[in-house]
């Protein structure tokens, strides 16, 4: 344990807050309370244990100031607020004849918090939201920064969602063995969605929400602990982690992306990509697995190769290639195919990457992507002309500054043929 | 520490506690008349079927208060309230829509999953609605 104690809290509400907030709301079933009052109790732990030193058992510490935060409020409330739904709470009773998994009993309201959070009724991206906050106790104010919201409406969203659980009674419950598949599943794309918001292109790089993004793969952690051999889950945290561990070299010290081949592959986290590999020789991605765990487990294949090529030059592009064709009979899209184009490209020579990107037009109209892979696969065959129009038609496209100066630079640096 | 968890007029922790109170919700059904109109009897048995599984299901985990199918939406009425000026009565629904209101059942159930699970056994030409029934403060039936 840490002896400041101010970290010493830090580290016990990174670890322990979404073990707190089901715990609390086990007991009162009142999501209305339950998150203020832990705010509270960590709030006032700042001031206490800076002076009073930290206590001998941190969690239940705050676990008992934020119960007793419960208990006044409850005590102060007019009787109109006690008519208030309340939270539906599964009974101990009916769990062992629909439960899932009668063992974890300890961890199994973590697990209850989490399943509430991401119910398909609720909003997708207040899904995500509800469950940084309330699993993982990330500040609203962060999660406002990571979905680009202003915070009063990211506070609102959160609120919302919160109405919409009591309201309608999404139990805070782990649902029976035949629905519980298809709602880890869920949980999954809550977490990727949050991962992804972190990596969308915002008005310009933001390293801040990227360190964001990494709340998304805490709670797929979370999660997996409780059920580490779900496919979705290990291929989702592996198609994560190897996806995140380039994000100290995604951006250089002007702020400006850096592009896959070009960037600084020490400054990769190689610890994390050992893990992301490990992650996909698990015994859990073994044999048939669902659609949606194959898709992330050949987007984390896919992230593999790169992950794991000491350059751009000794990329497998031919397994890349295959790859590419795994996820598009799995999940056809425009931006596989694209993807795909550009992997061409590198396995068989830009003529034949040009030919794999022909026919995107049509579902591609509006993407900058597609004239920039083209231009600079004009570029390597020499159409000059060609490529400073694609490049010209992707600039126009593009939306984000960093990616932008980023085309216009490669246009620029094109040879002169007046 | 010595704490008194049991606060006034809460009930207590999930284990233990007095049996969990049920949940009453709206099931609202929305189709496309056109279907019904045109099914033949055996495509009409297999909704007939569908429905009682829902029943079923509902009584086996709940209740069931109340229920309707109700007519075409194009046979309903609609009274406009227009502020200032008198009501105007017109030939018709609130909305014209492709799927109209067409039943409900008014039942108890525990949870939402409980009865997305019910709503689930419902026929799949339907587009169903679930409304969790509230209570209005302040607002005292006669």
């Amino acid at each position: 344990m840490k002896e400041n104690p101010a970290e010493a809290l830090a580290d016990v509400v990174l670890e322990e807050w979404g073990r707190l907030t089901s715990l609390l709301l086990a007991r009162f079933r009142r999501l209305d309370l339950v998150e203020d009052a832990l705010a509270d109790a960590v709030e006032t732990a700042a001031r206490r244990w800076g002076r009073d030193g930290v206590p001998d058992n941190p969690v239940a510490w705050l676990h008992t100031a934020a119960r007793r935060r419960v208990l006044d409020r409850l005590r102060a409330e007019s009787m109109a607020h006690r008519k208030m739904p309340l939270l539906v709470v599964e009974e101990a009773g009916r769990d062992a004849v629909v439960r899932a998994d009668p063992g974890d009993v300890v961890e199994d309201d973590l697990l209850r918090l989490v399943l509430m959070c991401t119910h398909p009724a609720l909003d997708p991206a207040a899904a995500s939201a509800l469950a940084l906050r309330l699993v993982l106790g990330v500040s609203t104010a962060d999660i406002a920064r990571l979905f680009l919201v202003p915070e009063p409406t990211m506070a609102a969203r959160i609120t919302r969602a919160k109405k919409k659980i009591v309201t309608a009674g999404i139990p805070f419950a782990v649902p029976s063995a035949e629905v519980l598949p298809e709602r880890l599943d869920g949980v999954a794309q809550t977490a990727y969605l949050a991962f992804t918001a972190g990596y969308a292109p915002g008005s310009g790089p933001d390293a801040v929400r990227v360190t964001l993004a990494e709340g998304a793969v805490r709670l797929v952690r979370v999660v997996l602990r409780l059920r580490p051999q779900e496919p979705v889950l290990v291929a989702l945290l592996a198609l994560m982690v190897l996806q995140h561990s380039r994000r100290s070299a995604r951006v250089d010290d002007a702020g400006q992306i850096v592009l896959l081949p070009d960037q600084d592959r020490s400054r990769w986290h190689h610890d994390e990509i050992a893990e992301g590999v490990a992650l996909l020789s698990s015994t859990a991605l073994v044999g048939p697995i669902p659609v949606r765990a194959a898709q992330y487990a050949v987007q984390a294949r896919i992230a593999a190769e790169h992950a794991t090529a000491s350059s751009a030059d000794e990329t497998a592009w031919v397994r890349v290639v295959a790859h590419y064709d795994d996820l598009i009979a799995l999940a056809p899209s425009p931006t596989a195919s694209l993807a795909r184009a550009v992997a061409v490209a590198e396995a068989y020579g830009p003529r034949a990457g040009l030919a794999a990107a022909e026919g995107l037009d049509a579902q591609l109209s509006h993407s900058h992507r597609l004239p920039a892979v083209r231009a600079a696969l004009l570029e390597r065959v020499g159409d000059v002309a060609g490529a400073r129009a694609a490049y010209g038609l992707a600039i126009e496209r593009c939306a984000n500054d960093a990616e932008r100066a980023s085309l216009g630079a490669r246009r620029a640096s094109l040879p002169d043929r007046r | 520490m010595t704490l008194d968890d049991a606060a006034p007029g809460i009930p207590a922790t999930s284990a233990g506690g007095p049996p969990r109170e049920h949940r009453r919700y709206v099931v609202l059904i929305a189709c496309d008349p056109g279907e019904w109109a045109q099914a033949s009897d055996a495509v009409k048995q297999e909704y007939f079927e569908a429905h009682h599984a829902f029943e079923r299901y509902v009584d086996a985990h709940g209740r069931r208060t109340s229920s309707a199918a109700l007519c075409d939406a194009d046979l309903a009425t609609t009274i406009r309230r227009d502020g200032d000026r008198s009501d105007v009565v017109t030939d018709g629904p609130f909305v014209e829509l492709v799927e109209q209101l067409s039943g409900y059942y008014d039942v108890e159930l525990p949870d939402l999953d409980t009865a997305i699970a019910a709503a689930k056994l419902l026929p799949k030409a339907y587009t169903v609605e679930i409304r969790a029934v509230v209570g209005v403060e302040g607002y005292e039936g006669v």
